[in-house]
């Protein structure tokens, strides 16, 4: 939205149908994932997608801190979702607002449904998931660092959790949005899909669709889910590729 | 969705029974579906309509009438009968509660020690800090983990360090019957006491004790790749010390070093257990 002293709307799509950054509508920046990338944790990721860069972490399962949120028949689950004041071009105050509060909650809630919690009662499992660098789309970044995270920690859970943001841009919906898009397109719909159901299990809009839209927006978003989800897995495998056990005198 | 046996309520490998037939080691990730053949979700997995996915990333293997998936990472998971380094973490009138790396801290009860003391007296025999060897006792539906010092090995530690390791590579350290941990002791002139959750207690001259870090990083990082002894050997070979007056004797083996006990399980490295106790206590600090 303009702000005072608007500067010019960028153009988002070519007449060609390419975006901004040269990507076809249904094109994920590219992304990297290591697994295990801190040591005291339990586990941890590191991704960058595109130009985002988010550091995750996960501790438990552990006890509880604080005590009072205990839960006697399965694990708490915590979430806290944290931009560094280096993240992006303007500095942005430290601390807990209430954009990182909501992110928290819907990215705790979202593993909540995945996370077989009650094998671990009176415990905590703590998620950290920190932004280095943001360029949009940052909370399924932090979901699929905290994903890998999770699995990296040995945590028991449906599926791994692939995300990503649809979006409509210059009026054509647009897969994985970038800084640009986010700021001058038209809506932007973040999503986390459970591969193994085919479950949404986080998915907020912001600005308008039609139902049609919407609906291929869904569509395509499932489509790149399945693309990062691959990915995911492949950072796994590479954390943990096995030889074979051959030659093991021992 | 229905869970099957859970994680951490079945004691891994010591059924007995073969290793799983075909010696291939396959990783599988949360969410991947496992060719069951017929067998029943065992930890690690769970069912969904009639198929069966793996929960955690680990190794999959099938043990009649279960299929499993071996956890590769994660905190450890707490077995009857293990035995695990924990540190005092907090003291009570009448027990202390120990962090052994497992998903809850486990109380040590004063009765479970082979001190005779009196309530509120607790904290004169051990306090916020100090590092113990129990032995698992007990495992409740919830989560609580009961230990006992009362046992052969088991006991205050002092002296010497912790160094800590992933659980899933306790195998490794450990070795075929102890082969690994003895190599190690046997290069290096330290004792060395493995617990099952991962925590490595060493003491020794600060070199033996600087080795036998350096190797357990190793094993650590490289403990599922092949040839691990070779590298260990190799690395204990290249770093011992010039002077001959170092503890690097082998006939000093089985006299300053203690004898350690070990149970162990043949099959693939994921599965084999050792239990390795201290010496006996009271051994000169260095």
């Amino acid at each position: 939205m303009g702000s005072v002293g608007a500067k010019e709307v960028p153009v988002l799509l070519s007449p060609e149908g390419l975006r901004i950054d040269g990507r076809k509508l249904d094109e994920l920046r590219p992304l990297r994932i290591q697994a295990g990338a801190l040591h005291q944790a339990d586990g941890s990721a590191f991704v960058e997608w595109g130009a985002n860069k988010v550091m995750a972490a996960v501790y438990g399962p552990r006890e509880v801190h604080p005590r009072h949120l205990q839960q006697n028949d399965k694990a708490v689950i915590q979430c806290r979702y944290n931009m560094a004041a280096f993240s992006v071009d303007e500095r942005k105050r430290p601390g807990i607002d209430r954009r990182s509060q909501e992110i928290s909650k819907v990215i705790g809630e979202a593993f909540e449904s995945v996370v077989f919690a009650e094998e671990f009662p009176r415990t905590s499992i703590d998620i950290y998931i920190e932004v280095l660098q943001a360029n949009a789309g940052t909370r399924c970044a932090g979901l699929v660092a905290a994903s890998v995270a999770l699995a990296d920690a040995g945590i028991p859970m449906v599926d791994l959790l692939p995300a990503v943001a649809v979006g409509k841009v210059g009026g054509a919906i647009a897969l994985d949005l970038k800084k640009e898009e986010d700021n001058y397109g038209e809506a932007d719909l973040p999503m986390a899909l459970v591969p193994q159901s085919g479950r949404l299990v986080l998915l907020q809009m912001e600005g308008h669709m039609s139902e049609d839209e919407l609906a291929r927006a869904l569509d395509l978003g499932v489509k790149g889910c399945r693309d990062i989800y691959e990915t995911m897995k492949q950072a796994l495998r590479e954390r943990y590729a096995i030889e074979p056990a051959h030659g093991e005198s021992a | 969705m229905s869970r099957g046996h859970r994680p951490g309520r079945r004691r891994r490998g010591r059924e007995g029974g073969p290793s799983p037939p075909s010696g291939e080691r396959v990783l599988v990730l949360p969410g991947e579906e496992i060719p069951s053949h017929g067998l029943k979700p065992g930890p690690g997995t769970y069912r969904v309509g009639g198929k069966v996915f793996a929960s955690v990333l680990g190794l999959l293997s099938p043990r009649p009438p279960v299929v499993q998936v071996v956890p590769l990472s994660g905190r450890y998971i707490p077995h009857p009968d293990d035995v695990v380094v924990g540190i005092v973490t907090d003291v009570q009138t009448t027990f202390w509660l120990l962090d052994i790396g497992a998903p809850r801290w486990a109380p040590l009860h004063m009765t479970g020690t082979p001190w005779k003391i009196d309530v509120g007296e607790t904290d004169r025999y051990l306090r916020v800090g100090d590092a113990v060897i129990v032995r698992v006792e007990s495992l409740e539906a919830t989560g609580r983990i009961g230990v006992t010092m009362n046992g052969e090995r088991l006991g205050k530690l002092e002296g010497g360090t912790i160094v800590h390791i992933s659980p899933a590579r306790v195998p490794r350290v450990v070795g075929r019957g102890g082969s690994m941990v003895d190599t190690i002791g046997r290069h290096t002139g330290a004792k060395i006491a493995v617990g099952q959750n991962g925590r490595v207690w060493v003491d020794g001259s600060p070199e033996a004790i600087r080795r036998v870090s350096d190797v357990l990083r190793l094993i650590d990082e490289e403990g599922q790749r092949s040839g691990l002894t070779e590298r260990v050997e190799s690395y204990l070979r290249s770093t011992r010390p010039t002077q001959p007056e170092g503890p690097e004797a082998p006939e000093r083996e089985g006299s300053s070093r203690d004898r350690v006990e070990e149970e162990f399980e043949s099959g693939d490295g994921a599965e084999e257990e050792s239990d390795v106790g201290p010496g006996p206590e009271g051994s000169e600090p260095h």
